[in-house]
């Protein structure tokens, strides 16, 4: 899974800083951030296949804003949210808007790693649709498609 | 001190009520007892004061009527031919058969001499000039004496009338029979206690009273005590009672006919009309009391009932209250304890992870590692537990509706346990009422109810003993009760054990959460749950309470 990458988005630094390390230790392209402003701004400088995203961070924007800007500006970037039990609902809420999945806190690695590798899948299936989308318009527009490769 | 509360309020309501109800009642019967005394004293008075006036005409016509039945006598036979003794003998003899009562007659010339006389006393030959009678009658021309003993020493009374003639004044001379008179007199008394009789002005009696003293004798009675002709005045007789008197003053206001009775005697048919009255009123009070007293109960025992109930919906209140209080916290509380288990699980997670490195690999610690990383794994996984159950049941869903056999969710949740039970040497005995309808309910959290207190249940008796489950219909409700015989409930168990979190298990063994959802389950079906240990104290018994909701018809 070494060509995928990850961003961890927590606001309990021992947290983040644990997960980012053992996710690295499996050779996973991970990032670590622990606020929702920081996760955009990261995000607009480098392109993350999933975003592991804690639903409340108290101060800042909370996990639901933050999702809503990713899906607004980044809709292919798979999200898996965070959840203790106090918010179960918003999870749900979340996935309404185009969230992957969820997963209850305290999560076990190994429960993110399946959830991740169905994300990655789920991400993959989906370039590859639109990239197959892309050769059927660039036989059909090829000055277009070649325009939005530009952007 | 809360029946007495109510043992007061009993009180009061019953001495304003019988205040009010009862006060009328006896100021109307007292002035009707009154009321009757006065009537009757009065009527009393009226009916004695007639008596004695109407005795008193009749006393005055006897004697007026013999003083008549003289004078004609007088006038018409002269001296001479009166003291012929057959000839007087004659006159009297016609006197008797006229008027009657004359005892004797006698002619008496006017030097006092008795010259004829006829009658059985021997008086013929007395002089009477000295006598202080003599002088009157030959002044006046009549007398009535008063009664006396006189020469024939027995008591009697005379009357006399003056006859002039050209030789001489002379005097016809009668006594008039005591006997007849006294029996005149005594026509006025009445009754048991009454009484007819004569005094004159100097207290004397003139005929003999019917109880107390005797003809001649002083009297008690005061005749200056009445005045006018006709007076009534209540006094102390001889043996100290009341007595009413009478007097009338005769025509010659010299003799005073006195009658005189109890007047208790002559009101007793105005006494029987007042103890009838007593009687009505003392049967219309103690009916009051009684009715009084009667509702007052009643209506105290109901208030009873009400406050009692009360009571219990306030303690299912509060009890409620606590229970969503408390959840509410322990939802808080468990949530910040999730964070930190969170951490605590990837910093093992990480330990773990290094382990795997060959330098630690091959330290003579390393399973030593691993083992206290598994431990602590284990335990933040009973933490997670706690917290998710907590968690899980304090949001529970709403219950979802479906058919739901209660007899049927009771046999299988005991199958579940049974092995559990063999084990332990617990019996289970089922008794199931299969009247009970199928309900519209959520067999799981039905399921979850049982499941917690049977295995509550068996813990409770430890190995060796039996479980009863019952289930029956009360009204609109099924009732299921599980009964052990373990050691039954302390009084801080029964007000704590439906709290979250409180277990008498030893540590590890239970959350404290069983009862709490169960308790949570059944409230939210509408129904209830309670505790109590068994009548004789040998265990205790959980007893459930669901509503019968009808399931509708597909």
């Amino acid at each position: 899974m070494g060509y995928f990458s990850i961003l961890v988005v927590d606001d309990e630094i021992d947290l983040l800083e644990t997960l980012v390390k053992r996710l690295q230790k499996r050779n996973i392209d991970t990032v670590g951030v622990k606020s929702g402003e920081e996760a955009l701004e990261t995000m607009a400088k480098k392109r993350f296949d999933v975003v592991i995203l804690d639903v409340k961070m108290p101060g800042g924007i909370d996990g639901i804003e933050t999702l809503r800007e990713i899906k607004r500006h980044q809709p292919l970037t798979e999200v898996i949210l965070l959840t203790g039990h106090g918010s179960v609902e918003t999870s749900i809420e979340g996935m309404k808007m185009g969230a992957f999945d969820y997963l209850l806190k305290p999560i076990k690695l190994e429960e993110l790693m399946v959830k991740l590798s169905e994300a990655f899948e789920k991400k993959d299936l989906q370039e590859q649709k639109i990239r197959k989308a892309r050769i059927k318009e660039l036989v059909r527009f090829p000055g277009r498609v070649f325009q939005q490769e530009k952007e | 001190m809360k029946e007495r509360l109510y043992r007061n309020l009993q009180q009061k309501i019953v001495t304003l009520t019988l205040v009010v109800s009862l006060a009328p009642l006896l100021i109307l019967g007292a002035v009707l007892y009154y009321q009757f005394e006065n009537a009757g004293r009065e009527m009393t008075r009226q009916q004695i004061r007639y008596r004695a006036q109407s005795q008193a005409e009749a006393v005055d016509l006897f004697i007026r009527e013999r003083t008549a039945i003289l004078n004609v006598m007088a006038d018409t036979h002269s001296f001479d031919h009166m003291i012929e003794e057959q000839n007087l003998a004659r006159i009297f003899e016609v006197m008797n058969a006229r008027a009657g009562a004359f005892v004797d007659l006698g002619i008496i010339d006017s030097r006092g001499d008795h010259r004829a006389y006829v009658g059985p006393y021997d008086l013929l030959g007395r002089n009477y000039y000295d006598q202080s009678w003599f002088d009157e009658v030959m002044i006046k021309g009549h007398y009535k004496s008063d009664v006396y003993m006189g020469f024939r020493q027995q008591p009697h009374f005379i009357i006399a009338v003056r006859r002039h003639e050209k030789q001489g004044s002379w005097i016809l001379r009668a006594t008039i029979d005591p006997i007849r008179f006294e029996e005149i007199v005594r026509s006025a008394q009445i009754g048991r206690t009454g009484d007819a009789f004569i005094v004159n002005r100097e207290r004397i009696y003139q005929t003999r009273p019917r109880f107390e003293g005797n003809v001649l004798a002083e009297s008690t009675i005061d005749p200056q005590q009445f005045g006018g002709r006709v007076t009534v005045v209540e006094m102390k007789d001889w043996a100290g009672e009341n007595r009413l008197y009478a007097g009338s003053w005769l025509n010659d206001n010299k003799w005073l006919l006195v009658i005189n009775q109890q007047p208790l005697e002559l009101m007793s048919r105005l006494f029987a009309m007042r103890q009838t009255e007593i009687l009505i009123i003392t049967l219309g009070v103690l009916a009051i009391v009684t009715t009084t007293i009667f509702t007052t109960r009643l209506a105290i025992n109901r208030l009873k009932k009400t406050d009692q109930e009360m009571i219990e919906l306030n303690a299912q209140l509060v009890q409620s209250d606590k229970l969503a209080a408390l959840g509410k916290m322990a939802a808080g509380v468990a949530h910040e304890i999730n964070n930190p288990l969170a951490v605590i699980l990837q910093k093992t997670g990480w330990m773990e992870d290094l382990l795997q490195e060959a330098d630690f690999k091959e330290s003579e610690n390393a399973t030593e590692f691993r083992q206290s990383i598994a431990k602590i794994e284990e335990h933040v996984e009973r933490a997670r537990k706690v917290v998710h159950n907590m968690l899980g049941y304090a949001r529970k869903m709403e219950p979802r509706l479906e058919d739901v056999d209660v007899n049927d969710t009771l046999n299988q949740t005991i199958t579940i346990l049974e092995n559990h039970a063999r084990i332990n040497n617990i019996d289970i005995q089922v008794d199931l009422d299969d009247a009970i309808p199928i309900i519209a309910s959520d067999q799981a959290q039905l399921q979850q109810v049982f499941l917690n207190l049977l295995t509550n249940a068996i813990d409770a008796i430890g190995s060796n003993g039996a479980i009863d489950v019952v289930s029956r219909r009360s009204e609109d409700r099924i009732v299921v009760d599980v009964r052990d015989d373990g050691p039954g409930l302390s009084d801080e168990m029964l007000r704590k054990i439906f709290d979250p979190f409180y277990t008498t298990k030893d540590t590890g063994k239970g959350t404290g959460l069983g009862l709490w959802v169960s308790h949570s389950i059944v409230s939210k079906m509408g129904g209830n749950i309670h505790a109590k240990n068994t009548p004789d104290r040998k265990g205790a018994v959980f007893t459930v309470e669901i509503p019968i909701v009808i399931p509708e018809k597909k």
